[in-house]
């Protein structure tokens, strides 16, 4: 069984955000990159599937530039087998754009579940795992939190508001992992050795047209500190009383 | 051109994120000059003529028995066919949970960009463009859109809900192609959280417990302040990978964003991104034992002491309010 995740490369989230000279990106100057942690639930959920079923291939897929394979390289020493770089040296590629790269790739591949995460912590969309699923015309479910599969059967629970939405399916199927769906491993001394010969194919990725046009990025306005009302129990008269009249929120 | 916007509904009742979206709606179709219209997929109608107050001009409602809960296609095709019919400059969603999964796929089968989890959302020169927040809120991204219609998901409770026109919105049917109702993905169930608390991104008011509660039993303290305030209990990463709370609790980068008008940091230290996820709250309160803990600096008010001795002091204050008022 082939199980293909689909992983990003993203700023780590202690990254300090410094804006380009274009006004439009991230300054990637001194940012560490990492593989983005709801991917991470999304490789290990795949590994356990392959180590539960005693047989299968799990293949990690990433768009981006020239600095990629090295997080590619830590999916293999997770423990996927091989990986594939679609290559673009577009700075943030819209969702669609993405999907649609994706989608081209995978399709031919025919995968019984393809993975993603529940979102990617830079550009913060949450779009690219449903589009890439309706695009190769498979059903699927985002933002899972658990997953059974029964033969050709799935049955998966995402979080909703005030609970949660229990959701059965076929496979083939595309999912998107939340946080709480698994603890993933750390990679093995073992793994890292391997991976350096695991092998990683190149190709252009195929993103087509923009669908969406970034205009300016921007700090945020800064929430200015506020005051220390005092110290201790004897400050929470003053509080209430603040939070009361000053702020109204209670 | 008009503006439609995506209706969501649960358990027969019309949801509050409708109503929000239905404003920014009323506001964007003033200056592009159209109406406003609703679209719905459900098994009956949850009462969408009510709309007409929030500005909706007309709804059109596609039913099926299977759209008493979320269908992603069955609701995907019902978007699609509202857009083929009107045409709009924009569809809006909310960037609920349900809209997350619905918003991209209505994006793909039209093959035009979506902007999630925006927090503002204007008319330039003419254009639509969407403000929101990346990185977690450490920046703002402003987006275009080069395809028409725009699809926007708006964050839940950014936005006032809209209300107060007087007026119906006129309910019409919407037919879908036979197929679609059918579905290889179907939701079964819904099992509710457990005591049926208000969710983290709907709640008005938050108390959050860090790693300073010491131990799982200690969150007692934190569910009498949140039982005082009428709030909802929320957790920091670290109390949350330790087992004390459910993921569900996690505010943060990898948790949940809260927009709460109150938001009360017990114990928590506010590593940036723990701050990413509520940096869109109205009013932070910060009790930490440390003066120097980061959580000061976005804090509107701090008080600086044992949170054992503080935090039980605030639950009986605000009871004494409570008692007043
Ligand atoms: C990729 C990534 C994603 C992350 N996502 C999130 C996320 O979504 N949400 C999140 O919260 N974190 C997240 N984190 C973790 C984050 O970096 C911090 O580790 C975490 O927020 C710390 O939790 P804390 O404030 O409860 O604990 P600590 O940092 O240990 O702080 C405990 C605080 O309690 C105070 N304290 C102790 N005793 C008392 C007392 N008796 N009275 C009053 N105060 C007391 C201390 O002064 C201290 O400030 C993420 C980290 C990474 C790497
Ligand atoms: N450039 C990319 N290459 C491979 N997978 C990606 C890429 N961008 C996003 N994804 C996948 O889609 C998920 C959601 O991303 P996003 O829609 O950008 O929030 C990520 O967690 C990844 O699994």
């Amino acid at each position: 069984m082939l199980q293909v995740v689909c992983i990003k490369q993203v700023a780590g989230s202690e990254t300090r955000v410094k804006v380009a000279g274009d006004g439009k990106h991230l300054d990637t100057a001194g940012v560490t990159w990492i593989l983005n942690p709801y991917d991470e639930f999304a490789l290990e959920e795949a590994l356990r599937i392959r180590e539960k079923m005693g047989e299968g291939e799990v293949v990690a897929v990433s768009i981006g530039d020239a600095g990629v394979p090295t997080t590619l390289r830590n999916a293999l020493a997770m423990g996927a087998d091989r990986a594939i770089h679609l290559k673009s040296d577009v700075p943030s590629p819209d969702p669609l754009a993405v999907a649609r790269a994706l989608a081209a790739e995978i399709g031919p591949l025919a995968p019984r579940i393809v993975w993603f995460g529940r979102q990617s912590i830079d550009d913060d969309q949450a779009q690219v795992g449903p589009m890439t699923a309706e695009l190769l015309g498979l059903p699927g479910a985002s933002m899972i939190a658990t997953l059974e599969i029964d033969g050709d059967r799935a049955v998966v629970e995402r979080e909703i508001e005030g609970g949660r939405e229990v959701m059965e399916m076929q496979l083939p199927a595309a999912f998107s992992a939340d946080k709480g769906l698994n603890e993933p491993r750390y990679p093995s001394l073992k793994g890292i050795m391997a991976a350096k010969k695991k092998p990683i194919e190149e190709k252009p990725a195929q993103l087509g047209e923009p669908n969406l046009e970034v205009l300016s990025l921007e700090l945020p306005p800064t929430r200015s500190a506020g005051r220390i009302v005092g110290e201790g129990k004897q400050a929470v008269a003053e509080l209430v009383r603040l939070l009361r009249e000053e702020a109204k929120v209670i | 051109m008009s503006i439609l916007v995506f209706i969501e509904h649960r358990d027969g009742q019309l949801r509050a994120v409708a109503r929000e979206a239905l404003g920014v709606a009323s506001r964007l179709a003033a200056s592009l000059g159209g109406p406003v219209v609703g679209v719905c997929a459900a098994a009956s109608d949850p009462g969408l003529a009510a709309l007409g107050d929030a500005g909706a001009e007309r709804v059109l409602l596609a039913t099926h028995e299977s759209f008493k809960l979320y269908h992603p296609s069955g609701y995907a095709a019902a978007v699609v066919a509202a857009v083929k019919a009107v045409g709009p400059a924009a569809v809006l969603f909310s960037a609920s949970a349900m809209g997350k999964d619905l918003a991209p796929r209505v994006a793909a089968r039209l093959g035009v960009g979506l902007a999630s989890d925006c927090t503002g959302v204007e008319v330039e020169g003419g254009k639509l463009v969407a403000v929101r927040p990346v990185y977690a809120g450490k920046a703002v991204q402003k987006v275009a859109f080069p395809g028409t219609p725009a699809l926007i998901a708006l964050r839940p409770k950014i936005f006032p809900a809209a209300a107060g026109a007087k007026k119906t919105a006129a309910v019409e049917p919407l037919a879908l192609p036979e197929a679609a109702p059918e579905s290889r993905a179907r939701v079964t169930r819904i099992a509710a959280a457990a005591g049926g608390k208000l969710d983290l991104t709907e709640a008005e008011v938050i108390v959050s417990g860090g790693r300073g509660l010491k131990a799982p039993e200690n969150f007692n303290v934190i569910e009498d302040l949140a039982e005082a305030l009428s709030a909802t209990v929320g957790a920091s990463r670290a109390v949350v990978d330790a087992g004390w709370r459910p993921h569900s609790d996690q505010v943060g980068q990898t948790g949940k964003t809260v927009s709460p008008k109150l938001y009360v940091a017990v114990g928590i230290s506010g590593a940036i991104q723990h701050l990413a996820g509520i940096s869109s709250s109205r009013c932070i309160v910060a009790i930490n034992k440390d003066p120097e803990a980061p959580i000061f600096k976005v804090a509107d008010y701090g008080v600086v002491g044992d949170l054992f001795e503080v935090v039980p002091a605030l639950a009986e204050e605000v009871r004494k309010l409570n008692a007043h008022v």
